[in-house]
């Protein structure tokens, strides 16, 4: 166990290591959100999911929707890491002909599931792949999994989603928040508060783990759950903090949608070494 | 009197049968499922058919989800809320990767009738046009619908199909052949060519007949394939009769008589006239006198086609 939390542990920085030199390199983008969600998706890439990177449409594969598109720069890096494209190719981001366009497009670059940019409209795409793999797999289709803003979730339209999970009793999905407390105006609570999260999604017939976003642990155990159970639909309220791994960055709401400078990027990459 | 179908009717039916023929056929409805007909699909085949509660937003995003792991999604709800309420679903979920989901949208155009402005679509066809990579059919008939929702499950990519909710004449036997793309002439002519979409390609070729006791010869031809719109057929009938009514049960801004008027502007421009609702909402009424109040019918059609005939020159 101790090893596996290291190996995803080493992941999650280079991951996060990529996430600073693709936005170094493309001059824009979102590293606050790629940053906060790092050892989420590590797990999931390098743990949970069934995937075929040599076949990445592969009919028996695991789902992953990034319902925050903006933070591709998290997928992007997953992907790369994951080997279904040369690393090399990260520094394409943003660039005119790139594959790795702005937010994730899943007609560009394989490993992408959804295109997603839009917020709000993730999660329900991510309800119609649960329902449609359950009607051809049954008890053992795959699984989906989608990744939400805290912001995010002021959409309408996540509670439609959240609604209708909850009443077809999707149980092969899975939604992990990203609880880091900031959106663009400021803290999601002054904005518009979303709390108490947990008791929404309860309500919505649920299945809810609160867990700590940064701890590999925490994350394998709550994914574990939610395989486990039957008849619901899982969130995994994962608390974060934005920017995790830069201190610089680390809670800064200016982190949001900035890239770094040159010296920046340094600085960064030095802390995650 | 010929027999009357509303397109709706003949969805709900054709629907039923492409169930039992492609069982990745699966149907989403938000809570009309009654009205659009897609209940018989329903009892039919309970496992592959969603009520998603009203929640059209929702709706459509699923059945781009569904679309994703390779079921042939069919969304049905009005035309208003399934073009309006979920529009930008429809742009970044379904058009913009591409994803195959068929939106079929009833209670189209001022037919609904007495429910009135709040439910009728007049502005549906050019929201949905404007979308790259979106197939358009707006079926004259029973017949059309049911080849155009057989159609609308072969093509790769989102298709949307405009109905009604009015009975409307049964034009085409049964050995006719649905081409997407491919507009239908239906009568040869050489003085003005009537081009009509819908429920007014019925009311053309009434037209077509009232003009034709004043000895003026009149082509009609029917678009049920409004994108990708037949240009090649649009400039013909325009070559060949050197004047062009077209006729719509939807605003004359951004649908069929747009279409007809960008095409011909660039390739073969004709005195032309659009029948369609002059931007206005609907109101309620029954569908006849609805028709007639916002000028649709054989006579507005009639008129405007002597019009641009003393327009040539
Ligand atoms: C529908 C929609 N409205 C607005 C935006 C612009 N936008 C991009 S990111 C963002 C804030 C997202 O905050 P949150 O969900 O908390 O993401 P995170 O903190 O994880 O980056 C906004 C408003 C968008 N992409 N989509
Ligand atoms: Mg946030």
């Amino acid at each position: 166990m101790d090893q596996k939390i290291a190996f995803l542990q080493e992941r999650a920085r280079a991951i996060r290591r990529h996430i600073i030199t693709m936005l170094g390199e493309a001059g824009s983008g979102h590293p606050g959100g790629s940053l906060s969600a790092a050892d989420i998706v590590s797990v999931l890439f390098f743990d949970t999911m069934k995937l075929d990177p040599e076949n990445p449409h592969w009919p028996g594969r695991d789902r992953f929707v990034l319902s925050k598109g903006h933070a591709a720069p998290v997928l992007y890096a997953a992907l790369a890491e994951k080997g279904y494209f040369p690393q090399e190719e990260l520094l394409t981001l943003r660039k005119l002909g790139s594959r790795l366009q702005g937010h994730p497009d899943m007609k560009k670059l394989p490993g992408v599931e959804m295109s997603t940019g839009s917020l709000g409209q993730g999660l329900s795409a991510a309800l119609g792949m649960a329902l449609g793999l359950r009607l051809d797999g049954g008890e053992g289709a795959q699984r989906v999994y989608a990744l939400l803003g805290d912001g995010e979730v002021q959409e309408g339209q996540i509670w439609e989603a959240a609604m209708a999970a909850g009443h077809f009793k999707v149980d092969n999905l899975t939604a992990i928040l990203d609880y880091n407390n900031l959106q663009i105006d400021g803290p999601v609570d002054v904005v518009m508060n979303v709390a108490p999260l947990a008791d929404k999604w309860r309500a919505f017939n649920w299945h809810v783990i609160e867990i700590d976003g940064h701890d590999i642990g925490q994350i394998l155990k709550a994914i574990e759950e939610a395989q486990a159970t039957k008849g619901k639909p899982t969130i995994i309220i994962a608390r974060t903090i934005k920017g995790k791994g830069v201190s610089f960055m680390e809670n800064q709401v200016g982190w949001h949608g900035n890239a770094p400078k040159p010296e920046q990027v340094e600085q960064a990459l030095k802390e995650l070494a | 009197m010929t027999k009357k179908i509303a397109t709706r009717d003949a969805y709900g039916q054709e629907l039923v049968r492409l169930g039992a023929d492609n069982k990745d056929v699966v149907v989403l409805d938000a809570d009309l499922s009654k009205s659009t007909k897609t209940h018989d699909f329903m009892k039919n085949y309970p496992d592959r058919f969603f009520n998603m509660g009203i929640a059209e937003s929702n709706m459509m995003a699923t059945a781009a989800g569904l679309a994703a792991v390779g079921k042939i999604p069919f969304a049905s709800t009005f035309a208003v809320f399934a073009t309006g309420r979920a529009f930008e679903q429809i742009r970044n979920s379904i058009c913009y990767p591409r994803l195959n989901v068929k939106i079929a949208a009833t209670h189209a155009g001022v037919t609904v009738g007495e429910d009135g402005g709040s439910h009728q679509s007049v502005e549906d066809i050019a929201i949905m046009r404007a979308l790259p990579g979106m197939t358009v059919f707006v079926p004259a008939d029973a017949v059309e619908t049911a080849a155009a929702i057989r159609a609308a499950a072969e093509i790769k990519g989102p298709v949307y199909i405009r109905l009604g909710r009015s009975g409307v004449p049964v034009l085409h036997g049964e050995d006719f052949k649905f081409i997407p793309g491919e507009a239908v002439t239906l009568r040869e002519g050489t003085d003005v060519a009537l081009i009509a979409t819908g429920i007014m390609v019925a009311v053309a070729l009434e037209a077509a007949e009232t003009l034709a006791a004043e000895g003026i010869s009149a082509l009609v031809l029917d678009v049920h394939t409004i994108k990708p719109l037949d240009i090649f057929a649009v400039v013909e009938a325009a070559r060949k009769c050197g004047a062009v009514v077209t006729a719509e049960e939807h605003s004359i801004i951004g649908g069929l008589g747009s279409a007809v008027a960008e095409t011909l502007s660039e390739h073969h421009p004709v005195p032309m006239q659009r029948i369609g609702v002059r931007d206005t909402f609907g109101e309620s009424g029954k569908p006849e006198e609805l028709l007639q109040h916002f000028g649709l019918t054989a006579t507005h059609i009639a008129e405007a086609a002597r019009k641009v005939i003393a327009k040539k020159k």
